[in-house]
């Protein structure tokens, strides 16, 4: 079993310097698109977007990072396509007096998260799942996860929370002791994503518990994972979900 | 046989019967039976003549219930399609899966039931499938034209104190409910184990809790908007379901997507087959705990997600396809690179796979374990590397080609032994097939248009494709505003889920996520 060993040390180190500093390889998210100011041709792009992130007055285009659903359809095809912004750091903190009080101390540099999947399509979960891999390796950022709700401070919920699953992450939520965080990550669970008019669907988490950091993406890349994380434990500031053409806003 | 013949067979056994279609070119032959000669006429398909079954789709007319048994055959046989139909108010139709044996066909008559209403005579276990028996009352079918979603919901009150039925009955019989939510980033799909000691005697899985109702979602919907749909259900292989999908709206509208865009749907397709296979291993080698293998392949599947991020803007390919061809261009050298990047990710797998076949206490737990025989993967219509790792061997890229596979050079690896490292084995072996088709795509790129308008107009047809987890179909009904009517979804997973529990029956229950990972099964995929 010796070749594992010396495999292992001949990888080297892999691992992202990222929050330490930006990472820059290419692949690594999809960007969102930026608001902008269009004059008359922004009422027809705003009618290509199909989950109504895009919004307009006066030919100035806003963008509710919530909503967007990574369709592409703002940027390709379009005659007077919006710019794309690469980047990551795009969590967010949900409600008006932002985080809850009383998650700091010792959770800044250590938290068991629990992962409940409400009804993804699994990308996020991939996403979630690649955090574990030594490019973005969360151990070192002092994040953990648990398969017990007894032992999580940080709930991450994926998916619109489809009807069979509310009492299933109710009965999560209700069993983690406090203080206690929810990340929901993912367009369907801060909107319901393209399921947002399912029958079947709540339009996000935020229908069935109280929701303290929001990332958008669809899927969000590990990256922006990895700052939702950072934000709810205080390391990082929340940034706005909305951009519109005059810059960031709530 | 080819399909000619299959044509004369059944009008020789069934003289009369009504030929509604025979597509020579398309190799489709269509008839409609009598509810009375269904279970017949499915049985000489399935276990005479040796086609798959690859689903049933209902259909609600205005007056009557149209039922489509599509079944698919070696390349020159091609497809048969057996439909029946009955009056509105009288529903029930004779079980194929328990009158005919086509185990393959129960999940598909347990859905039609829940959601339509159609009844299937003889099947012994209707009811709490799709719609769990502790979140709906009875009587509720929401694929029904006149269903009121806001009526229904308004009456359930979900049952939290709800368990499933427990069967074995032995001295010493242990219960093990799994999940929903259970270990640590895994989909939500509950699993009733009971053991007696170590061993599972008997696995039951329950599925559905992500049921998004997708299938009616889509209905109204514009080509365009549905195709959002197809790539967001399940979007670990986001491509291969909006491939099927734009191939169907394609077909309804006799359009020819130009060849530069089929190349480059056969590249993406395979660039996507590559990065699942090399996140299925990382699954594989995660459950036996050999960490740095895991290690390794996690980080062969964080490459490809980087160089189909890189590629398309997306590390699951969205916003590449559109009915008819490609929403937008690739630069030609940049699928070179993509490629010699994708080679570099295979010879790390080759790398991988050479040392994981010396170690024994990984192999342990592979070898032996979670057995599917060849006549499980027949009678329940398997597909994918699990029917292959069986020894069934089916590919769609072969069998029914579509956008110009039949001028590639590909190998369809096949196993025989049917356990967990069977089906490592087809995983890596279809890495390199996959790296080969996207050598020959990209060397074979010319300049070209990749989009020509399709004429959105009424009609219905089947669109699938080889998907990284197996055949999907996807049926397409368009009504005459171009607007979808029925979207009838059949996934790899939903045919595959159906034989999991056989996989891990009779094994110890420590080796229960170990066998689970072999499958590569995706619950969003079942669930829709």
């Amino acid at each position: 079993m010796s070749q594992w060993v010396v495999k292992g040390i001949r990888t080297g180190i892999k691992t992202t310097a990222y929050p330490r500093e930006a990472e820059s390889a290419s692949g690594v998210t999809p960007g969102l698109p930026v608001g902008a100011d269009l004059g008359a041709q922004a009422a027809a792009l705003t009618e290509r977007c199909p989950t109504h992130a895009l919004e307009q007055t006066d030919g100035r285009i806003s963008v509710d990072y919530r909503r967007c659903v990574h369709c592409f359809r703002c940027a390709r095809g379009a005659a007077r396509p919006l710019a794309w912004q690469p980047g990551y750091e795009w969590a967010g903190s949900h409600g008006e007096s932002g985080l809850r009080d009383g998650f700091g101390g010792a959770f800044r540099r250590s938290i068991h998260i629990i992962v409940v999947d409400a009804g993804d399509c699994g990308a996020c979960l991939n996403e979630v799942k690649q955090l574990n891999n030594p490019y973005y390796n969360m151990h070192r950022l002092g994040f953990f996860i648990t398969p017990t709700p007894r032992h999580a401070d940080v709930l991450l919920v994926v998916g619109p929370v489809t009807d069979h699953m509310r009492v299933a992450l109710k009965k999560v939520y209700d069993a983690m002791p406090t203080p206690k965080r929810v990340v929901a990550a993912g367009a369907c669970a801060l909107s319901g994503g393209v399921f947002a008019e399912s029958f079947v669907c709540a339009k996000g988490v935020g229908e069935v518990l109280p929701v303290d950091v929001e990332v958008p993406g669809n899927p969000p890349p590990p990256l922006a994972i990895l700052h939702g994380l950072l934000v709810a434990v205080g390391r990082r500031p929340p940034v706005a979900l909305v951009s519109g053409p005059s810059g960031p806003r709530r | 046989m080819d399909c000619a013949q299959l044509k004369d067979l059944i009008e020789t056994a069934w003289p009369g019967l009504a030929h509604c279609r025979f597509d020579a070119a398309g190799r489709v032959n269509e008839v409609k039976c009598e509810r009375s000669a269904l279970a017949e006429l499915c049985s000489r398909l399935f276990h005479e003549w040796g086609f798959g079954f690859a689903g049933l789709v209902v259909e609600e007319g205005a007056e009557a219930w149209h039922l489509r048994y599509v079944f698919y055959g070696e390349r020159d046989a091609g497809w048969a399609h057996v439909l029946t139909e009955a009056p509105l108010a009288d529903r029930i139709f004779p079980s194929i899966a328990v009158g005919s044996k086509i185990f393959a066909a129960d999940w598909h008559e347990r859905e039609a039931e829940d959601l339509f209403g159609v009844h299937f005579a003889g099947h012994p276990r209707l009811g709490d499938f799709v719609l769990h028996d502790d979140a709906w009352q009875e009587n509720v079918e929401p694929m029904r034209r006149g269903f009121d979603a806001a009526a229904a919901m308004h009456n359930r009150l979900p049952d939290a104190d709800w368990r499933p039925r427990r069967v074995v009955r032995e001295s010493g019989a242990f219960v093990m409910p799994v999940g929903p939510k259970f270990s640590g980033v895994t989909e939500s799909v509950h699993f009733q184990l009971e053991t007696v000691g170590e061993d599972v005697i008997r696995s039951w899985t329950r599925l559905f809790y992500k049921w998004r109702a997708v299938e009616k979602l889509a209905e109204s919907k514009s080509p365009d908007g549905a195709l959002l749909l197809a790539e967001r259900f399940a979007a670990t292989t986001a491509f291969a379901h909006g491939l099927a999908f734009c191939q169907a709206v394609e077909a309804i509208g006799g359009a020819s997507v130009p060849p530069r865009a089929r190349l480059l749907r056969v590249f993406l397709a395979e660039l996507e087959r590559l990065r699942q296979h090399a996140g299925a291993i990382q699954e594989i080698c995660e459950s036996t705990a050999l960490v740095v293998a895991n290690s390794q392949a996690g980080l062969l599947e964080e490459d490809l997600l980087r160089v189909s991020g890189e590629l398309t803007g997306h590390r699951y390919l969205f916003g590449m396809l559109a009915p008819g061809g490609l929403l937008g261009d690739l630069p030609t050298e940049a699928c070179r690179k993509a490629f010699r990047d994708a080679k570099d990710a295979v010879s790390g797998l080759d790398d991988l796979e050479r040392r994981l076949t010396v170690s024994s206490s990984f192999l342990d737990r592979i070898e032996e374990v979670g057995i599917i025989w060849l006549k499980t993967a027949r009678a329940y219509s398997l597909v994918g590397p699990v029917a292959r790792a069986s020894g069934l061997a089916r590919d769609l890229r072969r069998a029914q080609p579509y956008s110009g596979y039949e001028s590639f050079e590909f190998d369809v690896p096949v196993e025989e032994e049917g356990d967990g490292y069977a089906r490592l084995r087809v995983l890596f072996a279809e890495a390199r097939q996959s790296l080969r088709i996207m050598e020959q795509a990209a060397a074979a790129l010319k300049g070209g248009d990749v989009y020509e308008p399709v004429n959105l107009r009424a009609g219905a047809t089947l669109g699938w494709a080889e998907a990284p987890r197996g055949a999907t179909f996807h049926w397409v009904r368009l009504d005459d505003g171009g607007r979808i009517a029925r979207y009838r979804i059949v996934t790899p997973s939903f045919a595959n889920w159906h034989s999991f529990h056989l996989g891990a029956e009779k094994f110890a229950f420590q080796d229960f996520p170990i066998i689970l990972s072999t499958f590569d099964l995706s619950a969003a995929e079942n669930d829709r």
